[in-house]
Parts: structure tokens; C-alpha cells; sequence
């Protein structure tokens, strides 16, 4: 297929699960907020900006990190690339682009979706308590999942829209679970404690994953078991090792001389997920980890554009995970 | 999409209009036989039945997406062109001889584009002025010589007809750049079928449907010598071109790759696409694309929709563009004042369709007469479409009429006259019920080995009380068209 019109389904794709885990990202932040106990300078609101790399252009436009003003910047802001307003305009435009190439099922339930992302505002999504909306946003989502599988062909470009999808959903379940690093205990003795408690749940829940956890072990939630459900466990629907299943599949669907090398690296860093450890995993240290994935999977998706999508101009990538910490 | 403006002028709103000629009823009022059963339908049922099929009709388009992008305004913003649920119906006989003349016509029109591009014996035999052709903005030099294949130039072909009496067409103006508007066509067809299955059964209405894989026969005809099973595509300007959905749909309908630009590149010589699988050779190319923008290295060096080299990649026959580059020259208003002469020249027959009668006031004697009888004439643009820089006499003030005369001064070679003609009416669903409403057609010419049309083509019509003017973007729609089988 036409190198273009697979860069613009498999963008559609992105952008609309970027979509959705910005949302998942603002819930759990806001979540973790109504917590009891000392928030000091609203540090879960840190969370969102560390790991979509927009601290810089956050300060820069808004100065202190407030809650009112990180929500109107992640949601709204369509100066922010990251943001849920952004994304699904990408998402929508990308699907403009190549209207005769997805079901029109698909491209009324997107261009829906943005008619009414577009007359949101702050002041209203606030007063509905922000929840709602962010489930509105994992619902649109979820609709336009469901509505591209039962409705269009499931042909070469289908590959290209879900390989989009599932190499987002790696990238931002790695972002994710490295929030826990950029949200700080107020003491090492709260370690384990009723905030620890409550902060890995809420990460669970922001990631639909609370229930799975509970049904899989059963017991009290510990950070390695955390891990190892999101990044080891093939039946979790949105962990690395169930998006890198779905990535290493597709890419062996998809024809092509150019796509070698794609299929290695795939192939490598699905083996290390299919055969890893988690007791391995927090000997590196799971920062360490989660940095070197996002590396890896970050030039997959290099290699993926390079060997399929390659035209002119491109969406500038998301800036790396920040490695700084805040404090 | 706003189509091009028909430049047609209906009487109404003239102080003393002359009486349209009705396409369903007769001057006493009872319909012509061809008619008669639709007639009676439309008597038959109650205004709330048309009322709710109107209703569906806008759903069905506008849940098919079949919209037009409205420049200026803000992201998203498409509309839908209105659509008429009462078809215009044409009769067996008055389309055979419509075809015939539309043959011959397009026939004359790619013969002409060939001498001129090559041995120019009709300039030679003193047919038309030289400089007339030679010295149009739009004629290419660099066509000069280039073989293409089976000499046709304008593959497709959008001839603007109106009517006036009953057995009186005129052609208005040749489109054989870019015509739009078949999707509209096929789309009024298959909006049609779906409402009123039963008006289908009773009529023998010619199908339509069949356009894509005739434009798809058309363009595999023409691919360059040698090439057994081309690769086709259809080129676009993009999302944001008006008629995207057109061009989107064609490519669908034939199962083709819709290109833009940054998807082409020249090789060797020859047009590859880039594809997931690598470079893919490209053997015709239908472009939406006008020939200013193909090529930044040999037309607009800033144009960022085309593909540099392809201009020479075509004049070596790898391949093949459809329509081909500089057919603007005969489809000019001014060259439109030939074509007759062009029918005897090339073919030695009489025309069967007439022409407008048609001051050129680079000629003295029609300068001065027009100026003349400015309020009742239609004076245009050489070079214009869309319908801008048109003075429309009987609707102009004395004002405009004064500042468009000094506009004709200073270069009157620039601009034609015509005399206001009193387009057609059929009868249309408006607020107030079924009233007349004036219309024009746009049948497609396809032009390969063999020339091939779909039997109809586009009814515009202009929905608002004596309007003239048919064109999407001013309020006009469209009708499905029938030409009845007997």
C-alpha cells in the first residue's frame, strides 16, 4: 500500500491511543490527588508533565504547577502536543487524509468525537468533576477500537492502524508505570504504607488493570507484582508483553523487502519480554528498565517509519522520557 | 465541492422575460408523453411524502460523507450540496442525438489539440487566427511534438449544456481540464434508487453506475505503448482540495491509489509511488492537478503538489497523464467560438450541437455592439471560471455596468458576449412546494481507443425563484438525471 497512506493510519492510531492514556494519565493524577494526607507543591500533578517531556513548555507558558492549570493544559491545550485536544485533531486529520482508505463507520465515529471534543471547555469539564471526562475520552476511544475492527477490511492497512496502536500502548504503559518514580513519598517509612497503598492502586485503576490484578494474585499489592503483571504478563491486555505480542505478529503480516530489520528488533525485544524476569528486571532497577525500553521502543518505531512510512514531513516524536527527576 | 459557475443566465430577471420552456409540461399545461408517468406521480402523492423523502435524502448524503470542503472556513467545516428529489428526465430520442453531437464534438476538440501540437494545418488553412491559439496563456509550447498516446488529449471531458426549446440545446462551455462532478452523478443515482425503488420499476431508466469502470477501461486504454497491465492512480492536491471527495471516491470506485505528490517521484525516467513495499512503478495518472502545478521544474517553481520530472518523464512516453498538459487552449471561452468551425474542418460535418452566438470583442464590430447592449448581454472573461469576473446585463446595475465597461476597454481581447438565454425549467421540490426551477447539463466524454458516455451526466439547479445561477457554492444543487431507455 502507499507509503503515505499507511503513515496517516497508522498516525490515526497513535494519536487516538495518545488520546486515551493522556486521559488515563490526568485520572490517575487526579485520583491521587483526593488522596488524604500532605500534597506538597502538587506533585502527582508533576506526573503528567515529567512523562509527556512538556514540563519545559508548561512552565514556560503557564509557571507553577497548579492542578486547574496542568488539566487545561493536558486536556485543552492545542498548543501542546500532548495534549487529548491535539491529539484527536491529529488523529482526526490523519484519517481526513485518507477518508477512502478506513470504513466510513470509522470516520463518523472520529470526526463525532472531535465535533464535540471541540466545544468542550475547562470551566465545564471542571464542574462535572473531571472524571466524566476522561472516561468520555477512554469511551470515544474504546468506540473507535471497536468500530475499526468490526468494520473494516482487515488488510494491510488494518496491520498498520493496530501496529500503531499497540506500539503507543507499549510506549505509554512504560511511561506509566515509571510514574511511580516521578511521585515522591513524603518519607522512606510511607514506603508500603496506606499512600503507598494507594498510589500503586491508583496507577492500577488509571491503567484498568486494578481488577485484573486482584483476580491474578489475590493478595496485597506489592510494586513488584505491579510490574511484572504490566510488563510480563501476555494476558494483560495492556502490557508491554501483550503489545509487543501483537507488534511482533503484525510485523510478520506485513509484506515488503524493507522490513528485515523491523522484524529483528521486533523479534528481540519480544523474546526479552517472553523470556524476562522480573526479579531480573528490579536488579537493574525498574527505572533503568522502563528508560531502556522506551529507547528500544522508541527505535522500533524509528525503524518502522524508515522501512514503511518514510515521506517528507513527519509529526515530531514525543521528547524522550525525562530522566531528570523533579524536586 | 462548488463546481464552476455556469455561466448561463436565465431570463428571470430580466424586465419581460421570455418564457422558459418547460422540460415536464408543455405551454398548456399537460405533460409530454415521455413525462406523463412521472407526472401523474408527482400528482399522486401528498406534499408531506416528498417532505420526508427530502429528509432522507439529506441523512443518506450526509451519512455517506458526501461533502465538499468550504474554503476560508474553519477546520471540519463541509457541507452537503442540496440534492433535488425530482429527477430531470430526458427521452430516448432527444439523448441519442445529444450523444451524437457530444461524440463529435469531443472528437473535434482532441483532433484540434493534436494539429495544434503538432503540423497546426487548421492554423495553416487559416481557420482560426494564429495568435489566437499561439498567443494564449494557456497553450504550451513544451507540448509541441510530444507524442501521446492514440492523440487524445482530453480523456475526460465535461461538456456544459443548455437548453431552450424542445429540440434545442446549446453548448454553453468545454471542460477539458478537470471537470468535476460525475461523483455527484453517481452518487444522485444511487440516492435515487434507494428512495423510490418503485419510480425504477416503472421507468426504464439507463444506468449510470458502470462511469468508474468505463473511466478505469478509458485510462487503461491510453497507458503508454507496451504496457500490458498498467499500474493507474489518481493524483489529488489533497484533503483540502473541494473536490477531495470526488477525487477519493473515483479512486475507490475504480480501486486505485489516491496519490498526492509527496507520493511520486521520478526515476530513470520513469513515475514511481512509494509504497510499504517499496518503490512501484506508475503507468497513467488521472490528476486533479491543474498542468500550473505538475511539475515545479517545468511550470510553477513553487508549486509543492507535484512531482519534479514528471514533466519530462511524460514528453518521453513512460508516462501517461489524463487529461494531457495543455488542453486549457481548447477549452478557452474564446476558442469556444471555433469548435464549429473545427467539427467541419477536422471531420467535414456539420456541428449537431450549436454554440451561444458569441461577440469576440477583440474584433471591433462586436465591441462596439456589445458595449452597446451591455444590459442585456452576459460578458465573460477569456481566461475566467467559476463564473468570477462575469457581468451579468439584465442583473447588473448602471454602476457595475459602467466600471465593467472600462474593464472591457482596456483590454477588450480578453473578454466574450453572449445574449441572455432562457435556460430550461424542471419541475423541483422547494419550500413552497413543486415549482419550476432552471437547470443545466454536465455530460462526461470519456475518450480513449474508443469515446464512451454514460447516458445523462449532472443536472445543476439553481433552487431559489428565478436564479440563474446553478453553481453549489451560491445556493445551487443537483438533480439525478434519467434518459429514458425508450
Amino acid at each position: 500500500m502507499l507509503s503515505r497512506t499507511a503513515d496517516h493510519l497508522y498516525w490515526m492510531a497513535r494519536y487516538m491511543e495518545r488520546a486515551e492514556n493522556t486521559a488515563r494519565m490526568l485520572d490517575v493524577a487526579h485520583q491521587t490527588a483526593l488522596l488524604p494526607g500532605p500534597h506538597p507543591e502538587h506533585q502527582e500533578w508533576y506526573a503528567p508533565l515529567n512523562i509527556t517531556g512538556a514540563l519545559s513548555a508548561y512552565s514556560s507558558r503557564y509557571g507553577e504547577v497548579r492542578p486547574d492549570r496542568v488539566i487545561r493544559f493536558m486536556a485543552l491545550d492545542p498548543e501542546n502536543p500532548s495534549s487529548i485536544f491535539a491529539c484527536i485533531y491529529s488523529a482526526r486529520e490523519n484519517a481526513r487524509a485518507v477518508r477512502g482508505s478506513i470504513s466510513s463507520e470509522m470516520w463518523e465515529s472520529l470526526n463525532a468525537t472531535w465535533l464535540e471534543l471541540r466545544n468542550a471547555t475547562f470551566e465545564q469539564i471542571h464542574a462535572d468533576g473531571l472524571s466524566p471526562f476522561f472516561d468520555w475520552v477512554k469511551e470515544r476511544s474504546h468506540l473507535f477500537r471497536g468500530v475499526t475492527f468490526g468494520t473494516m477490511l482487515h488488510d494491510e492497512g488494518f496491520r498498520f492502524i493496530r501496529l500503531g496502536t499497540f506500539l503507543e500502548r507499549a510506549d505509554n504503559t512504560a511511561r506509566f508505570l515509571d510514574v511511580k518514580y516521578h511521585i515522591l513519598l513524603p518519607s522512606l517509612k510511607d514506603v508500603g504504607g496506606a499512600v503507598d497503598y494507594y498510589q500503586w492502586s491508583a496507577l492500577l485503576r488509571s491503567l484498568s488493570a486494578l481488577e485484573a490484578y486482584q483476580r491474578t494474585y489475590r493478595d496485597a499489592i506489592t510494586p513488584l507484582r505491579v510490574a511484572e503483571l504490566l510488563i510480563l504478563r501476555d494476558d494483560m491486555p495492556r502490557s508491554l508483553h501483550a503489545c509487543l505480542n501483537e507488534v511482533f505478529d503484525i510485523l510478520q503480516k506485513i509484506n515488503g523487502p524493507s522490513g528485515a530489520e523491523v522484524r529483528r528488533r521486533a523479534g528481540e525485544l519480544h523474546a526479552s519480554l517472553h523470556f524476562g524476569r522480573i526479579s531480573d528486571i528490579f536488579q537493574q532497577g525498574l527505572h533503568e528498565y522502563l528508560t531502556e525500553f522506551l529507547r528500544r521502543i522508541g527505535a522500533l518505531g524509528e525503524e518502522i517509519r524508515r522501512s514503511f512510512l518514510l515521506r517528507p514531513q513527519q509529526p515530531e516524536a514525543r521528547p524522550a522520557v525525562a530522566l531528570a527527576q523533579h524536586q | 465541492m462548488p463546481l464552476p459557475l455556469s455561466t448561463a443566465v436565465t431570463d428571470a430577471e430580466t424586465r419581460h422575460p421570455p418564457p422558459a420552456f418547460d422540460e415536464m409540461y408543455r405551454a398548456d399545461g399537460a405533460p409530454f408523453p415521455h413525462c406523463a408517468d412521472l407526472a401523474g406521480w408527482l400528482k399522486a402523492k401528498p406534499l408531506e411524502f416528498f417532505q420526508r423523502k427530502q429528509r432522507e435524502a439529506e441523512l443518506l448524503f450526509r451519512r455517506v460523507g458526501i461533502t465538499f470542503a468550504v474554503y476560508g472556513e474553519d477546520t471540519g467545516a463541509e457541507r452537503l450540496i442540496p440534492f433535488d428529489i425530482i429527477p430531470r428526465v430526458i427521452g430516448a430520442a432527444e439523448w441519442k442525438r445529444l450523444a451524437r453531437g457530444l461524440r463529435q464534438r469531443v472528437v473535434a476538440l482532441n483532433a484540434f489539440l493534436h494539429d495544434i501540437y503538432h503540423g497546426q494545418d487548421i492554423l495553416k488553412a487559416g481557420k482560426i487566427p494564429a495568435q489566437q491559439v499561439l498567443s494564449n496563456a494557456v497553450y504550451r509550447e513544451e507540448m509541441r511534438g510530444v507524442a501521446v498516446p492514440n492523440g487524445i488529449y482530453a480523456h475526460i471531458a465535461g461538456i456544459d449544456l443548455v437548453r431552450v426549446a424542445e429540440n434545442e440545446f446549446y453548448v454553453l462551455e468545454d471542460n477539458l481540464r478537470t471537470p468535476s462532478g460525475v461523483s455527484y452523478m453517481l452518487q444522485n443515482r444511487r440516492t435515487m434508487m434507494r428512495l423510490f425503488p418503485d419510480l425504477f420499476a416503472a421507468h426504464p431508466v439507463a444506468p449510470v453506475a458502470h462511469y468508474p469502470q468505463m473511466l478505469l477501461n478509458t485510462l487503461r486504454q491510453v497507458a503508454p505503448a507496451g504496457v500490458d497491465d498498467p499500474t493507474i492512480v489518481v493524483l489529488t492536491p489533497g484533503a483540502y482540495n473541494s473536490a477531495y471527495f470526488e477525487h477519493a471516491f473515483l479512486a475507490q470506485q475504480m480501486g486505485v491509489e489516491l496519490v498526492e505528490g509527496q507520493d511520486l517521484m521520478v526515476r530513470d525516467n520513469g513515475v514511481w509511488m512509494h509504497t510499504t513495499e517499496g518503490p512501484q512503478r506508475v503507468d497513467v495518472i488521472y490528476r486533479r492537478i491543474d498542468d500550473d502545478f505538475l511539475d515545479p521544474l517545468a511550470f510553477r517553481r513553487d508549486s509543492m503538489l507535484g512531482v519534479p520530472g514528471l514533466f519530462a518523464s511524460y514528453r518521453a512516453g513512460r508516462v501517461t497523464l489524463a487529461n494531457a498538459i495543455g488542453t486549457g487552449v481548447a477549452d478557452d471561452k474564446s476558442t469556444y467560438t471555433y469548435v464549429p468551425e473545427m467539427i467541419r474542418f477536422y471531420l467535414g460535418e456539420e456541428p449537431i450541437l450549436s454554440n451561444v452566438p458569441t461577440y469576440r470583442l477583440g474584433n471591433p464590430d462586436d465591441l462596439s455592439y456589445t458595449l452597446a447592449h451591455l444590459p442585456e448581454l452576459v460578458v465573460k472573461e477569456v481566461q475566467g471560471s467559476g463564473g468570477y469576473g462575469m457581468l451579468v446585463g439584465p442583473a447588473s446595475t448602471a454602476e457595475q455596468r459602467e466600471a465593467y465597461r472600462r474593464r472591457i476597454l482596456a483590454e477588450p481581447a480578453n473578454f466574450i458576449a453572449q445574449p441572455t438565454l432562457a435556460l430550461s425549467t424542471c419541475p423541483t421540490f422547494v419550500e413552497s412546494g413543486i415549482a419550476p426551477r432552471h437547470v443545466d447539463l454536465r455530460p462526461f466524454v470519456l475518450s480513449g481507443k474508443d469515446i464512451m458516455l454514460v447516458p445523462g451526466g449532472l443536472t445543476r439547479v439553481a433552487l431559489s425563484q428565478g436564479s440563474l445561477v446553478v453553481n453549489s457554492s451560491q445556493g445551487g444543487g443537483t438533480k439525478d438525471t434519467w434518459v429514458l431507455e425508450k
